[in-house]
């Protein structure tokens, strides 16, 4: 028996390795992510100081402002005081206002974060079981018509970008109708728009990778074996193709998330959405630049860390994935 | 340059590029022929809603939106294509620099595409727009720059793909620099999946500028672009909605004309054609004749291809109980088809039909048998690597049909699964049982899926190949259990095989197929010495000993077997026949059955008694 106790643990050590690589390779980009909202209050044109402060400022002003800013420092300085900053949760005060930037980030964050997981789980809501459907009645070349419309639909309203859909969506159910509201935070119903105007585009793109990749895996030889196996269709298609399709969905679907994050910040924008989104656009028009960059920061991670999620996810779901990989 | 051509030949092809020489030539000739109407200002007539005269409204100094809109077209699209065209510049330069500057540089730019591409273009072009300054240019630049990662791994791609290439190779060892290489034998090759990408991302850049000027860091007044008009109409979308939505729809209309374009051309391109249109289900006859003690009788089995031409032809077999038939002929007889056929397991758009198709007395046409096919025959597939699902554990992939049709408890099943895999000699089933089938090796998991047709009590295994993607050894080790399993339980086999050795060591009967019909129908020891039909002799001719190397293909038989689409009139077989004449090209010879049970398909077949010397 002593063969039966090294499976699980070869497994484990897979997970370690597994969990190992995409831990170095997330602390490698989040080091990326870290330099370069440093570098971009540098690379900026002009002096960023002098920019927030005016023309009208005068020169002690905007030198006291400087030093206090630590902009007068040496490069590798600045730098590492950045970094121990950022690890420490302290990104700064604002130029435009003097309120610490790290408050600005826990206040708005969570409304963000808020929409996007809301969005998100309302397009793979409504793109799993109209992927499903699609595929199961469209498969081997059946029902060309339907294929032809909801291609159809799914690629124009995967075309028009998440900003421009909350501009109809407002117009629509807001201006026209006068069930929603349209701008700003106030209760469940000011939520409906903007999650949906972030959540269509994403959910058609999904609908149809899960179509098309359920097509396939139903082509797949291991389907063919459930089928000789003369299971009921539904348990054919519940638990022999969807598990796979999934697979093979969230590995295509994967960047749509982070697509969807970014997305966040136009159609926060369109609705006046108290979030990180309208508070990094008015900041940059304002050349509050320690916001902007703690803002970008706050992006970027969050886009790792979707990618991270998927790629566990993705591990979780095919036992394969996990050994493949290395 | 007919591909591309033929981009306009499909409907959505043909539209996308009308939509797209509309919008270029609005581009062109609209601030020329509007640009006065679009910046006259009009006291009198300050944000006012749709109206014949301002057909999309005013503006806050009461300038026609409709015609501002149309205006916008210009610097809209100018920026867009600048935005791509540095996207392309910039990606394919880092894409191919990895194939320019040797492995150690070039792994930093892979690491650096890497990185940056995992970043949504949107965040990109935000973060570079801060750096470049709010602005056209700063967002013509923050655009093109946030585009090009991805343009750079599609390149680095491509690349890869060319330069494994045997006349790029050649050029290489004939010592032609890199970048020469690169330039006359990479690039050329890679060109259309680049341009087609390239229109797309135009399409894409087209709205990402729309969305920065939105948000006020694009264009900026008294310029103009669509962007910009839809972010200065939002605010007043209660009062003047058709200043938002006007330049709202220009931005959807000219992105969807590049993208569907661009989609189009992808499609030309991409050589894929769809399966053809599906043929209405015809009527399934029911045969009451009586039934017989056969376990498979199979009379006139037709599959049709959505071509409407026929794979297989009118096969007629019968299988007793305990009998192993094999099945014969080079890839495209429609052996496999055939045993897919019998199985029901052949799905739209191809169309099995049969005057009768029974197995242990049930009319498999007359309704599903879901039951009876489900314990009583068993399947063995060719690629045991596919064949299992790779997500599910062994066990629970061989329990699920025993549960389903035999009602087995999760124990029951499962002592069942360890008890099979222990019949197809599996070591150690307890534990193999748990495992996934990569942990398995190809020979084991075509133990494990014998073992699961094995699960229930099966009259007739259909074996398709079931040895020709495993090791000599192990082909041999399976063909030795299938024997067994027949032996001990009286199950009849059906093997398919292009291997006439395999089928003559394991069968009683053999069936010669050609051309989607079975040509001759021989005792298996006949085989070696008494075959008659032309193409049997060929096909035995074809194996040097009956002994030696089983690998060896059959393409020695000179000429090709005739598609489907193409079968002649008279005998299939007839142009790589030595035996033909003008009888064998003009008419088809039926498969007629002698005294001692053979059955044949020839105008001149060989006398039983003569051996093979003369072919
Ligand atoms: S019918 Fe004629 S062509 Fe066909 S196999 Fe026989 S001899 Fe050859």
């Amino acid at each position: 028996m002593a063969t039966a106790v090294t499976a699980p643990r070869v497994l484990e050590n897979a997970w370690v390795r597994f969990a190992a690589r995409r831990l170095g390779r997330l602390v490698v980009s989040v080091w990326v992510v870290i330099t370069a909202a440093f570098l971009m209050i540098h690379l900026v044109p002009g002096d960023p100081v002098r920019a927030v402060l005016g023309p009208t400022a005068t020169a002690e002003v905007v030198a006291a402002k400087r030093a206090a800013l630590g902009l007068d420092d040496p490069m590798w300085s600045q730098y590492l005081h950045y970094l121990q900053g950022v690890l420490t949760g302290d990104f700064g005060t604002g130029l435009a206002s003097s309120l610490p930037v790290s408050q600005v980030i826990s206040q708005r964050l969570p409304t963000t974060a808020m929409l996007a997981v809301l969005a998100f789980l309302v397009a793979v809501a409504i793109a799993i079981p109209v992927g499903v459907f699609m595929g199961v009645l469209t498969r081997g070349g059946r029902a060309r018509r339907a294929e032809l419309s909801f291609t159809a639909t799914s690629v124009v309203l995967a075309a028009v970008p998440e900003f421009l859909l909350a501009v109809g969506l407002v117009y629509v159910f807001g201006v026209s109708l006068g069930w929603l509201p349209v701008a700003g935070r106030s209760g469940a119903s000011s939520y409906v728009l903007p999650v949906l105007a972030l959540a269509i585009g994403p959910a058609a793109v999904l609908s149809r990778i899960v179509r098309v990749q359920l097509q396939s895996v139903l082509q797949a030889d291991y389907v063919r074996t459930a089928r000789a196996k003369r299971l009921r269709a539904v348990t054919v298609y519940l638990k022999h193709a969807l598990p796979n399709t999934l697979t093979a969905t969230l590995t295509l679907g994967g960047l749509l998330l982070s697509v969807l994050v970014a997305g966040t910040v136009l159609v926060e924008n369109v609705f006046a959405w108290p979030g990180l989104g309208t508070t990094m656009i008015s900041s940059i028009l304002a050349r509050d630049y320690p916001v902007v960059q703690a803002i970008v920061l706050v992006y970027g991670v969050g886009v790792l860390l979707v990618n991270l999620a998927v790629d566990i996810a993705l591990a979780l779901l095919d036992p394969r994935s996990t050994i493949r990989e290395s | 340059m007919s591909r591309w051509r033929s981009v306009l030949r499909t409907p959505v092809g043909a539209c996308a590029a009308l939509l797209l020489v509309g919008v270029l030539a609005l581009a062109v000739l609209a601030p020329i022929l509007w640009s006065a109407q679009a910046d006259r200002v009009d006291t009198d007539a300050i944000r006012q809603g749709m109206s014949a005269e301002h057909w999309a409204g005013t503006d806050d100094l009461g300038r026609d939106l409709f015609f501002r809109v149309l205006v916008a077209t210009r610097l809209s699209v100018e920026l867009a294509l600048l935005a791509t065209l540095i996207a392309v510049v910039v990606g394919l330069t880092l894409g191919a620099l990895p194939a320019l500057v040797g492995s150690r540089l070039g792994r930093y730019v892979v690491a650096f595409v890497n990185i940056t591409v995992a970043f949504p273009g949107l965040l990109l072009a935000l973060f570079l727009a801060v750096i470049f300054g709010v602005g056209a240019r700063g967002a013509v630049l923050a655009i093109g720059l946030a585009g090009a990662p991805a343009f750079a791994r599609l390149t680095q791609t491509l690349v890869a793909g060319v330069i494994e290439r045997d006349y790029v190779a050649a050029a290489r060892a004939a010592g032609i620099g890199r970048f020469r290489v690169l330039l006359r034998h990479v690039l050329p090759n890679i060109a259309e999946p680049l341009i087609v990408n390239a229109t797309i991302s135009a399409g894409g850049a087209l709205l990402a500028f729309a969305g920065l000027s939105f948000l006020g860091l694009g264009v900026q007044a008294p310029q103009y672009d669509w962007g910009r008009l839809l972010g200065d109409g939002l605010a007043g979308i209660y009062v003047t909605p058709a200043a938002a939505l006007a330049p709202g729809i220009a931005v959807v209309i000219a992105g969807l004309a590049f993208n569907l374009f661009g989609e189009a051309l992808a499609k030309a391109v991409g050589l894929t054609t769809p399966l053809g249109r599906a043929l209405p289900r015809l009527p399934r006859r029911t045969d009451s004749s009586a039934p017989s003690d056969a376990v498979l009788e199979v009379r006139e089995l037709t599959v049709t291809l959505p071509s409407g031409a026929r794979a297989v032809r009118g096969v007629s077999l019968q299988i007793a109980p305990g009998e192993a038939v094999g099945v014969v002929g080079e890839s495209g007889s429609g052996k496999s088809l055939t045993a897919l056929a019998i199985a029901q397991l052949v799905e739209e758009p191809l169309q099995v039909r049969a005057e009768r198709l029974h197995f242990q007395g049930a009319d498999l046409q007359a309704q599903a048998h879901r039951k009876l096919l489900g314990t009583s025959l068993a399947m063995v597939f060719q690629d045991p690597m596919t064949a299992f699902n790779p997500t599910q554990r062994i066990a629970s992939q061989l329990a699920e049909g025993a549960r389903e049709h035999g009602g087995l408890s999760r124990q029951a099943a499962r002592a069942r699964v360890i008890d099979r895999l222990r019949a197809v000699r599996i070591h150690d089933p307890e534990r193999r049982a748990r495992q996934y089938p990569h942990e398995f090796s190809g020979g084991m998991r075509q133990r494990a899926m014998i073992g699961m047709g094995l699960m229930g009590t099966p009259a007739l295994i259909i074996a398709d190949e079931p040895t020709t993607a495993l090791d000599v050894t192990v082909q041999q080790q399976i063909l030795q259990l299938l024997a067994e399993i027949r032996a001990a339980d009286h199950v009849a086999l059906l093997l398919i095989s292009h291997d006439v050795t395999v089928v003559s060591a394991v069968c009683d009967r053999v069936l010669v197929m050609y051309a989607g019909r079975v040509v001759e129908d021989l005792p298996a020891a006949e085989l070696a010495r008494g075959a008659r039909h032309p193409y049997t002799r060929a096909l035995v001719a074809a194996v040097p000993t009956m002994e030696s190397d089983r690998q060896l293909p059959l393409t020695v038989i000179p000429g090709r077997m005739p598609d489907p689409d193409d079968v002649s009139a008279g005998c299939s077989f007839a142009p790589r026949c030595a035996l033909a004449d003008a009888h064998c090209a003009a008419e088809q010879p039926e498969l007629i059955a002698s005294a001692d049970g053979r059955r044949i398909a020839c105008w001149h077949p060989a006398p039983a008694s003569l051996a093979l010397q003369e072919s």
